[in-house]
């Protein structure tokens, strides 16, 4: 309709009233802005501005994370496109040694390293963090779980950096001293894992049992089951899914860590000979040579499929959470 | 072994386990604090690093880890608002919603090397910043966001309903009762969030070493042209922060007190980063009781 349209039916609707509209009559009805009737109002330009604005933040978050994915992934497989490296035995070879040439581009002695230190911390770690977890929830008093809360969420804020220092300066002298050789190695860095990935695991642990329905507590112990029955046959059964999703997480973040690991493994690219051989992971050859060298030459196109391979790996761990959220769901 | 027994074992076993965690803890704590704390003084705090001799300070790397922590909220906050209110407000349950929340918690699993290297990459190579403290402040950002956007979507999620009606009924915009009346019931949580998040960019390394670089250039804190290259608010000059530092003088420093800087620098990180959870935790709970009518 046009505003031609519209002045004559506000015209017709102004000689049709039996009571006339004392307002319109006196201004007249040619004098009404007909335009400003038609425009959206006020609240709806609002809406209009800030729903954009909310959506713009949104597109550039997922844009950003395209690019990440888009970015590494181009640099990562130029090694096996522009470089002709074999990729299968890029993931089985353990000869790292890239400024000879192609055939000596195998990372497997990273891959085996990053998922041995990965593997160890959480495995030392659960039994720790469900202990903890249980305890703030079924054993303490509300004062104790609160203390509790607060001592791991001091070991969240405690920079990577610093547990790495930590590590460099206590625990590899440790083990020096224990175990002989250099003290840099798998064990070195699992211990500073343990203490990274305890947090992350015993605080979603938490969550898990604390939505575990009170009744079914009550009614295993109206049954006469004790404590411990009540809590290793119903409570961590119902939980389960969400504890192996907490400890998905902790391997996840014990996968990705970088410099504390750096600072303990040792840094040579070997097949770990044992727990207490100088070693190197995914992240740490990525953090100590990257400044090393050149962009777009061979050494470095294999540092970013080493990067595109801890991109996967994170995107796997994502997978394995939403595969076991699903299951636990049913 | 009968039921009583077992009780008896379990409950021995977790009172240890848990026994333990405290005892690691204030191992860490006090080992941290011990063997920094008495190597904190004015004279590390005020002077400059230096890159042989024993004795240097810290002064420039602490200046650094606050201006980026400051550029990197700034850069962040507004997008990670954005993304917040459009979770917690607009979004449908539809597969748009879905891939949103994917992207996003893919963001925050990524580890934060690999963020570094996106960030070396796409700043300090493609767009030709160089290691610089702007490379750093967007690296940081994209680290920050998922958490930031997830802390500040529970805050608006936190707020009534009643009150989102309240405003609606009074003929106001969806994005008016957003902004005029959630928002503001929102704020302990959001600032909270901040704070928190602020924790972590403090002490954040790897996704700086690529990014803000590993050594610092000659600054001048009289100089308050941010174009000037020895201005200390230039932001296309290269930072080394705290944290960094620490990694630096272990890994490949070669001066003789080491361990005596990093146990300093350390204990350093670990007090802002405790007086920052203690000042989220106060700050939140001094705004819920005034916003509130809460007693306690």
């Amino acid at each position: 309709m046009n505003n031609k349209d519209l002045k004559k039916v506000v015209e017709s609707a102004l000689d049709e009233q039996k009571v006339p509209h004392v307002k319109l009559k006196k201004i007249g009805a040619s004098k009404v802005d007909v335009a400003s009737l038609t425009k959206p109002s006020k609240e709806t330009r609002q809406e209009y501005w800030g729903k954009g604005l909310t959506y713009f933040a949104i597109i550039l978050i997922i844009i950003l994370v395209a690019s990440i994915i888009g970015f590494i992934g181009f640099h990562g497989l130029e090694t096996f496109t522009k470089d002709h490296v074999n990729i299968f035995h890029f993931l089985t070879s353990s000869d790292w040694d890239p400024g000879e040439g192609k055939n000596h581009v195998g990372a497997a002695a990273m891959i085996v390293t990053s998922f041995a230190v990965t593997l160890l911390a959480a495995l030392v770690a659960t039994p720790f963090a469900i202990a903890v977890a249980l305890f703030m929830t079924e054993y303490s008093s509300k004062k104790g779980a609160r203390f509790l809360q607060s001592v791991i969420e001091l070991l969240v804020g405690i920079p990577s950096v610093v547990y790495g220092f930590l590590g460099l300066t206590v625990i590899v002298p440790f083990i020096r001293n224990i175990f002989g050789g250099t003290g840099f190695g798998i064990l070195s860095a699992t211990l500073v894992l343990f203490v990274m990935v305890l947090p992350t695991i015993t605080s979603l642990t938490v969550d898990s049992l604390k939505a575990v329905p009170s009744d079914y507590r009550k009614a295993s112990l109206a049954l006469g089951a004790t404590k411990w029955q009540t809590i290793y046959k119903v409570i961590l059964r119902v939980a389960s899914p969400r504890i192996m999703t907490a400890v998905i997480f902790g391997m996840a973040r014990a996968f990705g860590e970088a410099l504390a690991v750096q600072m303990v493994i040792g840094n040579a690219v070997l097949m770990p000979a044992n727990l207490v051989s100088p070693s190197a992971t995914l992240t740490s050859q990525l953090t100590s040579q990257m400044g090393n060298t050149v962009m777009g030459t061979l050494p470095n196109n294999a540092l970013w499929s080493l990067a595109l391979l801890l991109l996967i790996m994170s995107l796997v761990f994502n997978f394995l959470v939403r595969l076991i959220g699903k299951r636990g769901q049913k | 072994m009968n039921a009583k027994t077992r009780n008896k074992i379990a409950t021995t076993g977790i009172y240890t386990l848990v026994s333990i965690v405290v005892i690691i803890l204030f191992g860490i704590l006090g080992n941290i604090l011990v063997s920094g704390v008495p190597h904190l003084s004015w004279h590390f705090l005020s002077s400059e690093a230096s890159s042989y001799q024993a004795g240097g300070g810290v002064r420039d790397q602490l200046f650094n880890s606050l201006y980026l922590l400051v550029l990197t909220l700034i850069i962040s906050l507004p997008i990670a608002l954005g993304a917040g209110i459009y979770l917690a407000e607009y979004a449908k349950d539809n597969w748009f919603t879905s891939l949103i929340r994917t992207t996003i918690e893919i963001l925050s699993s990524l580890p934060s090397i690999v963020v570094g290297l996106f960030g070396y990459l796409l700043f300090v190579v493609q767009f030709g910043f160089g290691f610089s403290i702007i490379s750093g402040a967007l690296a940081l950002t994209f680290f920050n966001l998922p958490t930031l956007t997830s802390n500040i979507e529970q805050a608006i999620e936190g707020v009534p309903e009643a009150q989102r009606d309240a405003g609606l009924a009074l003929g106001l915009s969806n994005w008016k009762t957003i902004r005029g009346i959630v928002l503001p019931a929102a704020l302990p949580g959001i600032l909270t969030g901040i704070i928190l998040s602020a924790g972590r960019i403090f002490g954040e390394a790897a996704a700086l070493i690529y990014t803000a670089g590993q050594s610092g250039s000659t600054i001048d804190y009289s100089n308050w042209n941010p174009l000037s290259p020895t201005s200390f608010l230039n932001i296309m000059r290269p930072a080394e922060t705290l944290a960094v530092h620490i990694w630096k003088v272990n890994t490949e420093g070669i001066i003789p007190d080491a361990t005596i800087v990093s146990a300093a620098t350390s204990a350093l990180l670990i007090i802002v980063v405790i007086l920052f959870n203690l000042g989220a935790r106060a700050l939140g709970n001094h705004l819920y009781r005034k916003l509130t009518a809460a007693k306690s």
